[in-house]
C-alpha cells in the first residue's frame, strides 16, 4: 500500500470539513466507510489517496418504512439490508440483488453507500500493470477497447471507456426509482440514483456527481405497488461469489394476463447501472405471454455495442429479462 | 488490559517497524513492476512523499484489549498476526478473495484483511484462539478433525471461522445452503464435501453456535 494519512474523525461535520473526494482516482483525500473495496484498491496501488477519511461510525444504519417509503442509512451493512423483513417482503429485489452480491463475510462489513460508489471490476481498471486506462490515469487510453472485454459493458461506452458499473444493489434500486440523500457541509439534497453516476464520455474517471466533502447518507425508496412483485436475476460464470456477466431487475403491477407497469433495469452490460424505459413501455399493457415479453425485450438491445468478445451479453441481456419476468409475474 | 510486553511498542522498535514497512511495501511494488509490461513503480509514481502515519489503536480480541501503535496501512489481519501473534487467521490473498482470514467482529463473519485495524477499535474480534475454551474445543474444530475436513489445513481456521458463523446464522439446513452461505472460502485442497458434510453434522449438535 501507498502511504496515506488516517483520518478518524469525531463527528460527520468534521468528516466533512475535510473535504475528501468520493470515487476519483486523482482525488488526494477519499472518504472510507466500510473498506471492502477500497482496502482492496489500496492493496494493489490502484488508489493511492495522501489521506483517507474514515466514515466508520459516523452515518446512519437505520432501516425505516415511513409513510414515504423505505430509508436506509448509508452505514446499514448489506447483510443487514438483506435479513430485513420490510425489504424481503416489500423489496424482494432489493434483498435479492444484495444476497447475490460478494459474500456472506463482505456483506457483513460492506455498507450501502459504499455499495453504490464501489469502483468497477475492469480487470485493466484493478492492475496497474497495464498503463493504458482512462479511469485510472486520465488520458491514458482504454486497454479493454480491443483488448479482453467479456465482462465489458454494451451500453453507454464509450471510445475512452467500456468498463460496466459492478453493483448489483445498484439496479435494483435504479429499477426502483430510488434516490440518494447527499450532504456536504453546507447543502443537502437529493439526487435519483441514476443521475448520481455519470456515463464514461469524454471523462471516465469521473464517475458520480459527488462534489469534493460530499457524501451519501441515506438511500430512499418510494413504496410502490410494483416492488412487491420484483425480482433480482443474475447470469454469472459461477454459482457464487461472482459479479455479473448480465443481471436485471424486475418489477411489476399485474393486472393478470396483463402487465400494468414494469420496472426494468439491468447490471453487466452498462457502464452505469442501466434503466430500460423502451422495455417497460412495451411491457405495459402487454399480455403475459412470450412471444410479447421477448418481443418487448428486444428494446433492450437498442443502442448496444459489442467489442468482440462481449457480443453475446446483447442477446442474453434479453433473455434474461424474459426470464426475469416470467419469474416475477408468476410471484403471488 | 493485555499484558506490558505489547502494550506499548517501544519507539526505537517501532522506527524498525516502520522501515520494514516501506521496505517490503516499496520492494514488493517493484517487483510487481518488473512483471508487468508497461508498468509504472506504483510507490514513486506520484512523486509524493511517503506519509506513513502511526495511529494509536485499542483493539479487542478474545476479550482482551490491546493498545498498539500501527501504521495507518495495517489491516486487521496483519495486526492479529505481526502485532498479536495470533497467527491462527491465515493470510492467503490479502484481497479478500479466499477467505482464510475470515475473524468474527460483534459476532459476525467479516474478511479481516479487508479491514484496515484502526477503523476497528470497539468492536470485538474473535479469531481462531479464541473459540477453545481452555483445553476443550470448539464442537466445530472436533467435528473438523473428526470428519477429516481438511489436508493442508491452510484455509482451515477461516473455514471454522466462517463456518461458526454460517451455524449461527441458520444457514447450515442442507448442504445446498452450506455451499452457498460458505461461498467466498477458498479450499484449494478441494476438501469440499468434507467440509460442508462436517458443518452439517455439527448444525445438528449441541451447542455448536458457541463463539457465533
Amino acid at each position: 500500500m501507498h502511504s496515506f494519512a488516517l483520518e478518524r474523525p469525531r463527528d460527520l461535520n468534521a468528516a466533512l470539513a475535510l473535504r475528501a473526494q468520493a470515487g476519483r482516482n486523482d482525488a488526494p483525500a477519499e472518504y472510507i466507510a466500510g473498506g471492502t473495496d477500497m482496502v482492496q484498491l489500496l492493496q494493489e496501488h490502484v488508489r493511492r489517496p495522501e489521506r483517507l477519511v474514515s466514515l466508520a461510525g459516523l452515518l446512519d444504519n437505520r432501516i425505516e418504512l415511513g409513510p414515504q417509503g423505505l430509508r436506509i442509512g448509508a452505514a446499514a451493512t448489506m447483510a443487514d439490508v438483506a435479513a430485513h423483513p420490510v425489504v424481503t417482503e416489500r423489496f424482494p429485489v432489493i434483498s435479492e440483488a444484495l444476497l447475490n452480491s460478494a459474500s456472506p463475510r463482505v456483506r457483513n462489513q460492506a455498507t450501502m453507500g459504499g455499495n453504490l460508489l464501489q469502483r468497477t471490476r475492469c480487470p485493466y481498471f484493478r492492475d496497474v500493470g497495464y498503463s493504458a486506462c482512462n479511469k485510472r490515469v486520465p488520458g491514458s487510453g482504454c486497454s479493454a477497447i480491443g483488448g479482453e472485454n467479456r465482462w465489458h459493458a454494451v451500453l453507454g461506452t464509450s471510445e475512452n471507456c467500456i468498463a460496466a458499473h459492478a453493483s448489483d444493489l445498484a439496479v435494483a434500486l435504479v429499477a426502483l426509482d430510488a434516490a440518494v440523500e447527499l450532504r456536504s457541509e453546507n447543502r443537502q439534497r437529493t439526487v435519483p440514483l441514476t443521475n448520481l453516476y455519470h456515463l464514461p464520455d469524454a471523462t471516465p474517471h469521473i464517475e458520480t456527481v459527488l462534489e469534493q466533502g460530499e457524501v451519501i447518507t441515506a438511500i430512499t425508496v418510494s413504496s410502490n405497488p410494483a416492488a412487491r412483485r420484483s425480482h433480482y436475476l443474475k447470469v454469472r460464470d459461477r454459482a457464487s461469489f461472482e459479479f455479473a456477466v448480465v443481471s436485471t431487475a424486475v418489477a411489476l403491477e399485474m393486472d393478470w394476463p396483463r402487465i400494468r407497469q414494469a420496472h426494468i433495469a439491468l447490471g453487466g452490460v452498462g457502464t452505469k447501472p442501466w434503466r430500460a424505459p423502451r422495455v417497460e413501455a412495451a411491457l405495459a399493457g402487454a399480455n403475459f405471454e412470450p412471444a410479447a415479453l421477448r418481443a418487448a425485450a428486444a428494446f433492450a438491445a437498442e443502442g448496444a455495442q459489442g467489442r468482440g468478445s462481449n457480443d453475446f451479453k446483447i442477446e442474453l441481456m434479453q433473455r434474461a429479462i424474459v426470464r426475469a419476468v416470467e419469474t416475477a409475474g408468476a410471484r403471488t | 488490559m493485555e499484558s506490558a510486553g505489547r502494550s506499548k511498542v517501544a519507539s526505537s522498535d517501532l522506527t524498525r517497524r516502520e522501515l520494514l514497512a516501506v521496505a517490503a511495501v516499496t520492494g514488493g511494488a517493484l517487483v510487481g513492476g518488473d512483471f508487468m509490461p508497461g508498468a509504472t513503480p506504483p510507490a514513486n509514481a506520484q512523486g509524493t512523499a511517503a506519509v506513513s502515519t502511526v495511529l494509536d489503536v485499542i483493539l479487542r480480541v478474545n476479550g482482551t484489549e490491546h493498545r498498539l501503535a500501527l501504521d495507518s496501512r495495517t489491516t486487521l489481519l496483519d495486526a492479529l498476526r505481526e502485532h498479536l501473534h495470533l497467527t491462527g487467521s491465515k493470510k492467503g490473498c490479502g484481497l479478500g478473495q479466499c477467505g482464510a482470514c475470515t475473524v468474527l467482529m460483534d459476532g459476525k463473519r467479516v474478511k479481516s484483511c479487508l479491514s484496515l485495524a484502526a477503523l476497528v477499535e470497539g468492536r470485538e474480534i474473535t479469531t481462531m484462539e479464541g473459540l477453545a475454551q481452555g483445553d476443550e474445543l470448539h464442537p466445530l474444530q472436533a467435528a473438523f478433525i473428526d470428519r477429516d475436513a481438511f489436508q493442508c489445513g491452510y484455509c482451515t481456521p477461516g473455514q471454522i471461522m466462517a463456518g461458526v458463523a454460517c451455524i449461527a446464522e441458520g444457514h447450515a439446513g442442507s448442504p445446498e445452503q452450506i455451499r452457498e452461505w460458505m461461498s467466498g472460502n477458498l479450499c484449494r485442497c478441494g476438501a469440499y464435501d468434507h467440509i460442508v458434510a462436517t458443518i452439517q453434522d455439527a448444525a445438528q449438535g449441541a451447542g455448536s453456535v458457541r463463539g457465533g
